[in-house]
């Protein structure tokens, strides 16, 4: 069972968009492309450059989301970016809902009509193409975050990632056995007590550290409840099919004027589903998508403060212990060699994490004015259809 | 095993809900947006593009809606009151079938001409109590509007419909059952109904009195109705169903807004109820009925057991199964009555497929009013606490905004129900009536039948008794006979007139439900145009607060 979207999706090519994270010509990367297998998404990686550090100005290369995966783990593990919020993963393709709808359709073949067959069909491409839309954006949004940084965008892996034509899986299997995932464990762990149980010098991470760990329990229910309303307005789209349905056989036994009354209402039933149903995407790629990744976002936020807490610990740490090497008059220059450069790498953290920090409100703000914006002006669309088609049908039967 | 590819165009590529690092952070954002024109355009042709494949007519539609609309009505859960919905009929009556049961002099009827019906669909007040529509100016004209009425949906009436109201001599009916009252404490407390009605008939004493029933007088009247009717073959309109559990929760006092809905369905219930009764022509000739909107004080129907729902729906079953396991052969004019039987039948079985349709909807849609109402105070709790003002300012907005679509949903929901679920429930129970009135036929068929096999009998035993010359016998025997004939003749006059009576009143019933059904499609419809209206508005007013975030 082969299914192509191709062609729709020239047409309904709405991503959820903000910025353009492309604008910097240099290095520009997209994904055009995306191939579903069973299991497995391929996405075709596609960069256009003109650094030098790479060898071709044009290239194309396949990866699987665990390739994306890798190229995160080993940001988060270099020591260098610590100081830096790192771009949350993408999450995992999900193509479960569509997928067991195609069971079902393929089960219920020879019990539906061909019109039945053929719409239940259109409605499973269309939920193909949402959650391909989905998945590729928050893929490609990923790379374009790293390629829009300036220290991320000269890492080594990445320009592997972007430009190795070979399969990674080999690379990916060595670079676990190097790190084994420890430091990420660590990471992951971030320990939201020892954050906030950091004495705060700085008035600016202090006001920040609450601020996101308030901000990233609130945003967090918001995305699960948004999720919870568009499956609602979902239901309700699903609702006006089977009415649509429905009327059409009553009408179908019919010779009367009744016929025509139940056939227009079917027919404006099944024009309204479209409408709703596009209300609900758009306002899950708009909103609810947003919300989602910056509930991501935000996490890398907080993990950057927990490596600059876990930095100022180990600085009181190394006090401590210079003191004590005082003290007892032994490895006093060793004590103080270590003290020095915790609190470099304390600074260090503390001078990147602000700058970060500050961006990323701004981007924040950004993102979330772009995509209200756009959310707005589609429902509105949505709406005015709705509104004409319904006009239109009213008029249709009232003069009958 | 499938596969699927989804390709985008390289040229139209833009992602990303993040802002450049750098470009932000060196001059901060201001009110202007940041990104790239021609990739914008390029995105809203695209959206156009959409849209015109799918749709027939893009064009943003004028706003036919010039006159002002109240703003939304919250429903309330007081306790006995009716809730948001309530329907109220008028009938303009020109002209009334003629009887054809003989039962009724036929001298008023000749003044009226067709009678039509119209429904209004009004909303009450959010203080609930509702009277009925106070008397319009001419008695000849119109279905009322009330204007001291707040309602969001509204009411249409056809041309054709105006243009039969303005014809010939008119007299009107209009019934409204309205004020629901609970009478007494614990489990032997019921509702009482306020019934009002207003006409210009002269069989009534009045032109505007009301009187108060209960749910049990609504079930005797259709009790006495039926007896007398329906083996003439009328159609007789089915009450509404008992319900054990909805009213358990009223009686023990349980004020909450289920309980408040509950009531709200079964006033409008009765009321269609009684609209239909007197949308016949010759039940509306019936004293009983004249009494029941009349009379003070109703002697308390008892026996009403078997008619609550699930008893009246076994008893019309009942009847239907005995009537199928008799194989009655009946002659050829009957292929009318039997497709059309058939007819019923199937559209009964399909009406009730698409009454769970749209039930599933209503829930559905309640659902989604709940979803909206936790969303939207997420949306206020996160607007509350981020630090960028402008956009703290917008999400207390869009938190509005949600709140908004909320009560849209629940009067959505409410449209769903009263409009359109409610007909298709009333509609599955009336086929249902039909189909008793297609029995009741048979059993006059039937008792025909074997009156002629009794008189053939008896005309075998005269002729034995002919034979065996028994003289003394035999003018018994003719006397039977004679008694037989006679028996015979009448029920043949009977069963032509049910069979032209029945055929009458399919007729007319199909005509009503086309009608009906016309009526309720187009407020329906009407009813999500103005959501769809209002949901335009509400985001209208918002995307300025969007665009001024900074």
């Amino acid at each position: 069972n082969m299914t192509s979207i191709s062609e729709d999706s020239d047409k309904e090519k709405m991503r959820s968009v903000s910025v353009d994270l492309n604008n910097d010509a240099s290095l520009v990367i997209d994904i055009p492309d995306a191939l579903c297998e069973r299991d497995k998404v391929k996405f075709t990686v596609h960069t256009k450059t003109t650094l030098s550090s790479f060898q071709k100005p044009e290239f194309s290369v396949p990866r699987q989301h665990e390739d994306f995966i890798w190229l995160h783990d080993t940001i988060v593990e270099t020591e260098e970016y610590a100081g830096f919020i790192i771009p949350p993963a993408p999450p995992k393709p999900d193509f479960e809902g569509p997928r067991e709808k195609m069971h079902k359709l393929g089960e219920g073949e020879s019990s539906m009509t061909k019109e039945e067959y053929a719409k239940m069909k259109q409605e499973l491409e269309a939920e193909y193409l949402a959650v391909f839309k989905k998945t590729v954006q928050v893929h490609e949004v990923f790379l374009q975050r790293l390629s829009s940084h300036p220290m991320f965008r000269k890492d080594r892996n990445f320009q592997i990632f972007l430009e190795y034509d070979q399969d990674l899986s080999v690379r990916r299997k060595n670079a676990k056995e190097m790190f084994g995932g420890f430091f990420k464990n660590m990471v992951k762990s971030a320990d939201e007590v020892l954050i906030s149980g950091v004495k705060e010098v700085d008035e600016f991470f202090e006001q920040e550290k609450n601020f996101l760990l308030d901000y990233s329990i609130k945003i967090k229910d918001a995305t699960a409840k948004a999720e919870k309303m568009t499956r609602s307005h979902k239901n309700v789209a699903d609702d006006y099919n089977h009415i649509s349905g429905a009327l059409n056989n009553t009408a179908a036994d019919n010779n009367t004027a009744f016929k025509k009354h139940l056939e227009k209402c079917a027919e404006v039933f099944e024009k309204l589903r479209k409408v709703e149903d596009r209300m609900a995407s758009d306002q899950e790629l708009k909103l609810t998508e947003l919300l989602r990744y910056y509930t991501r976002d935000i996490q890398a936020a907080k993990d950057l403060l927990y490596r600059r807490a876990r930095a100022l610990a180990d600085y009181e740490n190394s006090n401590k212990a210079l003191d004590k090497a005082r003290l007892k008059g032994k490895d006093v220059a060793q004590a103080e060699e270590n003290q020095k450069q915790c609190l470099q790498k304390f600074d260090k953290l503390s001078e990147s994490g602000k700058k970060e920090l500050t961006s990323f409100k701004a981007r924040r703000v950004v993102a979330f004015r772009k995509n209200l914006i756009e959310m707005t002006e589609l429902e509105i669309k949505h709406a005015k259809n709705s509104v004409s088609l319904l006009q239109g049908s009213i008029e249709i039967l009232k003069s009958n | 095993m499938f596969l699927s590819r989804l390709r985008l165009p390289s040229s139209e590529t833009q992602s990303t809900l993040t802002c450049n690092g750098q470009a932000a952070m060196s001059g901060g954002c201001g009110r202007n947006p940041p990104p790239f024109p021609d990739n914008e355009d390029q995105e809203a042709e695209l959206d156009t593009r959409v849209l015109d494949s799918d749709e027939d007519d893009d064009d943003e539609g004028e706003d036919i809606f010039t006159g002002a609309r109240s703003k939304p009505i919250t429903p309330t859960s007081a306790p006995d009151e009716g809730d948001i919905f309530s329907e109220e009929g008028s009938y303009i009556r020109s002209d009334v079938h003629h009887a054809t049961n003989g039962l009724h002099s036929d001298e008023e009827l000749d003044l009226f001409t067709e009678a039509t019906v119209e429904l209004t669909l009004t909303n009450t007040t959010s203080q609930g109590r509702r009277e009925i529509i106070g008397p319009t100016a001419s008695a000849c004209n119109t279905t009322h509007v009330p204007n001291s009425i707040l309602k969001p949906s509204i009411v249409t009436k056809t041309m054709e419909e105006l243009e039969e109201e303005e014809s010939g001599d008119q007299f009107e009916l209009n019934i409204a059952v309205t004020n629901p009252e609970k009478i007494g404490d614990g489990m032997n407390a019921y509702m009482s109904y306020k019934v009002s009605t207003q006409t210009t008939l002269p069989m009534f004493l009045n032109k505007t009195f009301s009187v108060r029933r209960r749910f049990s007088d609504f079930l005797g009247l259709y009790e006495k109705i039926s007896a007398k009717h329906s083996l003439l073959g009328c159609i007789i309109p089915p009450p509404p169903q008992k319900s054990v559990v909805g009213m358990t929760k009223v009686k023990v006092g349980k004020e909450d807004s289920s309980s408040a809905e509950f009531v709200e369905k079964r006033r409008a219930a009765l009321e269609r109820y009684l609209q239909r009764v007197v949308a016949h022509p010759s039940l509306l000739q019936d004293p009983d009925v004249r009494e029941f909107l009349e009379r003070d004080e109703l002697p308390r129907a008892v026996n009403t057991q078997a008619l609550s729902g699930p008893g009246l729906l076994k008893m019309i079953n009942r009847a239907s199964d005995a009537v199928n396991k008799m194989t009655i052969k009946m002659n050829e004019s009957d292929n009318w009555f039997e497709s059309k039987l058939q007819e019923v039948e199937n559209e009964e079985q399909l009406l009730r497929r698409l009454h769970a349709a749209v039930d599933s909807l209503v829930n559905h849609r309640k659902e989604l009013c709940i979803n909206t109402a936790v969303f939207s105070k997420i949306v206020a709790m996160l607007g509350s606490v981020e630090e960028n003002s402008a956009l703290s300012r917008a999400l207390s907005q869009l938190a509005e905004v949600e709140d908004k679509m909320e009560q849209l949903h629940q009067q959505q929901a409410f449209s769903d129900f009263f409009i359109l679920a409610e007909l298709l429930a009333d509609y599955v129970r009336l086929l249902g009536a039909v189909r008793c009135c297609f029995e009741q036929r048979m059993k006059v068929w039937q008792r025909l039948q074997e009156a002629q096999s009794t008189l053939q009998k008896k005309r075998e035993a005269e002729a034995k008794l002919l034979w065996a010359n028994k003289p003394e016998k035999l003018q018994q025997a003719k006397d039977d006979i004679n008694e037989w004939e006679s028996k015979v003749s009448q029920y043949e006059r009977d069963f032509e007139r049910v069979t032209c009576t029945v055929r009458k009143e399919v007729l007319r019933f199909e005509k009503e439900k086309a009608r009906d059904f016309k009526q309720h499609i187009v407020k329906y419809l009407e009813s999500l145009l103005h959501t769809q209206h209002r949901l335009v508005k509400c985001w209208e007013a918002f995307l300025p607060e969007a665009k001024a975030i900074a």
